[in-house]
């Protein structure tokens, strides 16, 4: 019997297939964002004590409805809030924070633990403005979050947190996660917002 | 000096098209590998505000979507104002307590404390609408949330 070869499969509409199946995954494709600003509220059930928080250690930032931002009874553009909050939060007034690089004014907050940040909006202020302002708080918690863990561990803030979540880290977890919550104690995210 | 005259009217050579086919194949894997396929059609406009303080979401089941918007160009009959979208359709603030109890339903119960809400909210909205939201939320303890963003630098967005 003679060798027959094999006939030669037409591959010439490959080519179009492949366009076809690459047309329809373009038209459907949404590349989605699943990243954004974590934010806890705060539960339902007030409790009935109020607590007394001395005015000094109140960081108040006013949002209106044209989207003005008031800070400690001032105008202020959104460029100087990040500056003008880590200001606040790193001030130590009373001397109980020994890491706090703040002019230690008396009239600004006693340490970062009771430095609270108070948002308040109204109901006309765009979303994005809002979006804004929060990513600025944040951003100055995170800068402070940075300057500690920097001068404490050699390490920002950021790296710890993304080696904690990295599987392949090969260091010990658990004596990272005790930096991270020492970290996060010696600056605590105190943000609330008014209804 | 014949020997160095050029051919003239020859035929242009034919493109070399047999690695099309490859680069196709390349671009379509691509879009395989980065496709998502959307759960909720969007009857809103969710055109998302940038921030860079950004954190990611890991867990993809354990959210639940809130999108908020104006209704889009087909849904003007819908008004101008911005609407909560839950699902496929619009609703109302009152919904979202029935929305949240029927995605807890759906998942494991050992699974629930770590539900987080996105709130998908079109920048332009205004914070009232979102109020109402998280005043919903805090009402069914659904406290984790996430404002979803896009990321990007928030003072030269404009």
């Amino acid at each position: 019997m003679a060798k027959r070869a094999a006939p030669e499969v037409n591959a010439g509409s490959m080519a179009d297939i492949a366009f076809l199946l690459l047309i329809f995954f373009l038209v459907t494709t949404t590349i989605e964002t699943d990243s954004g600003i974590n934010r806890k509220l705060p539960p339902m059930e007030e409790s009935e004590e109020d607590v007394v928080i001395k005015q000094r250690n109140i960081f108040t930032v006013l949002l209106n409805g044209k989207d003005q931002l008031l800070v400690e009874d001032e105008l202020m553009e959104l460029e100087d809030l990040r500056a003008a909050a880590v200001e606040f939060l790193d001030n130590g007034g009373d001397g109980s924070c020994d890491y706090c690089q703040g002019k230690k004014d008396g009239s600004s907050s006693d340490n970062p633990d009771k430095a609270i940040i108070s948002l308040k909006n109204e109901r006309e202020t765009t979303y994005k403005t809002y979006i804004a302002v929060q990513n600025e708080l944040v951003a100055a918690y995170n800068e402070l979050r940075d300057t500690r863990a920097q001068a404490l561990y050699g390490k920002s803030f950021a790296e710890m947190q993304a080696d904690y979540k990295d599987v392949n880290w090969p260091g010990n977890k658990e004596n990272l996660k005790a930096k991270i919550d020492q970290i996060k104690v010696d600056y605590p995210q105190k943000l609330s917002e008014v209804q | 000096m014949s020997k160095f005259k050029k051919k003239k009217g020859g035929d242009m050579p034919a493109v070399n098209t047999a690695s099309l086919p490859d680069i196709v194949f390349m671009l379509l894997f691509f879009f395989m590998v980065a496709t998502v396929m959307r759960q909720n059609t969007l009857k809103i406009e969710n055109n998302l505000p940038f921030a860079d303080q950004v954190e990611k979401l890991d867990k993809k089941d354990l959210v639940m979507y809130i999108y908020a918007g104006k209704p889009s160009a087909n849904y003007t009959q819908y008004g101008k104002e911005a609407r909560i979208q839950l699902n496929d359709d619009f609703a109302s603030v009152k919904d979202v307590a029935a929305f949240i109890a029927a995605e807890r339903a759906s998942k494991r119960e050992e699974l629930i404390p770590f539900l987080t809400t996105a709130l998908k909210v079109d920048s332009d909205a205004n914070m009232g609408l979102i109020g109402d939201i998280k005043q919903e939320l805090r009402k069914v303890n659904a406290l984790k949330i996430n404002y979803t963003t896009k990321k990007g630098s928030v003072l030269g967005r404009e």
